[in-house]
């Protein structure tokens, strides 16, 4: 039986600049940042969550350049599948912490069916969403 | 590919982000390009190059889908329908519904409300692209051949 999901994994053409953004401002904080000699193995999470995301450089020796050249042109036409959904207790203060932050913000929070949220790009081209829900 | 293609790409995704968010108010082609930072002609050219239709059928459609939802799952009538969702005109608006879903918005809003799923994947998954090999939902049968492919 399963019992949690632990890891996703996620493109992003530079770990440095994911860093920076995933961390630095989106304040998420660092799981692991390890050089395995392979690979770097970088992934964060939520202050106080245990579900990580990796933040996963597309090339070789994983895949053939070609390979990585198609995923990277998938990455910046936000064709990935590269989606992550946040929450936030306020999504306002959110929203205006990240665009004081300097983030490109193309909407504003919006009330839908399900709760008010905005969402953004990071920038690779991967789909970020942050909503309050009610309750 | 190079690294020229991938910031051409981000700037293109910028230019699309911008209709999602703002297909409600006037987008002209001038205001899309500078924000992918090229001319207009060079915008248009390098936005289909990479979508696979013009900036124009892109936000059209996304007009469509946006009054697709509206008619559906609000109340909202025929025509603040139109207004909300970025047309101009009330002609022009039932027009290209019907050339695009094939039906009437009233006809096509008996079909009842629509399951309810996150916005951002419903505008994803419901714009009537005409892409689709298969008819996708709401998409016009094949009974206007041409019509669908046909760039705006």
């Amino acid at each position: 039986m399963l019992t949690s999901l632990t890891i996703t994994s996620l493109y992003v053409l530079d770990q440095d600049q994911a860093l920076d953004f995933y961390v630095g401002t989106l304040g998420l904080e660092v799981g692991t940042d390890a050089d395995l000699g392979f690979m770097r193995w970088l992934t964060v999470r939520v202050p106080g969550e245990t579900r990580e995301v990796l933040l996963e450089r597309p090339g070789p020796p994983a895949m053939d350049g070609t390979t990585a050249e198609q995923v990277r042109d998938l990455v910046t036409k936000g064709a990935s599948a590269g989606t992550l959904f946040f929450n936030t207790d306020d999504v306002q203060q959110t929203w205006d912490d990240l665009k004081a932050k300097g983030v490109e913000l193309p909407e504003e929070p919006t009330s839908r069916g399900y709760g008010t949220d905005f969402g953004f790009r990071d920038p690779f081209g991967n789909h970020v969403r942050i909503a309050q829900l009610p309750g | 590919m190079t690294r020229a293609k991938e910031e051409r790409n981000r700037a293109m995704l910028r230019a699309r982000d911008a209709m999602d968010a703002g297909y409600d108010r006037e987008l002209d082609v001038a205001a899309l390009a500078r924000l992918a930072c090229c001319s207009p002609s060079h915008f248009i050219r390098t936005f289909s190059a990479t979508f696979g239709e013009t900036p124009h059928r892109y936000l059209q459609r996304r007009r469509v889908e946006r009054a697709m939802y509206l008619l559906r799952s609000t109340s909202t009538s025929v025509t603040d329908v139109c207004w909300s969702v970025g047309f101009s005109s009330l002609g022009t608006f039932v027009r290209t519904f019907v050339r695009i879903v094939g039906e009437t918005p009233t006809a096509y809003r008996a079909r009842g409300p629509l399951p309810a799923v996150p916005t951002c994947f419903a505008m994803r998954w419901l714009r009537p692209s005409g892409l689709t090999e298969e008819s996708s939902f709401g998409e016009a049968p094949a009974a206007t051949p041409g019509l669908a492919s046909r760039s705006c």
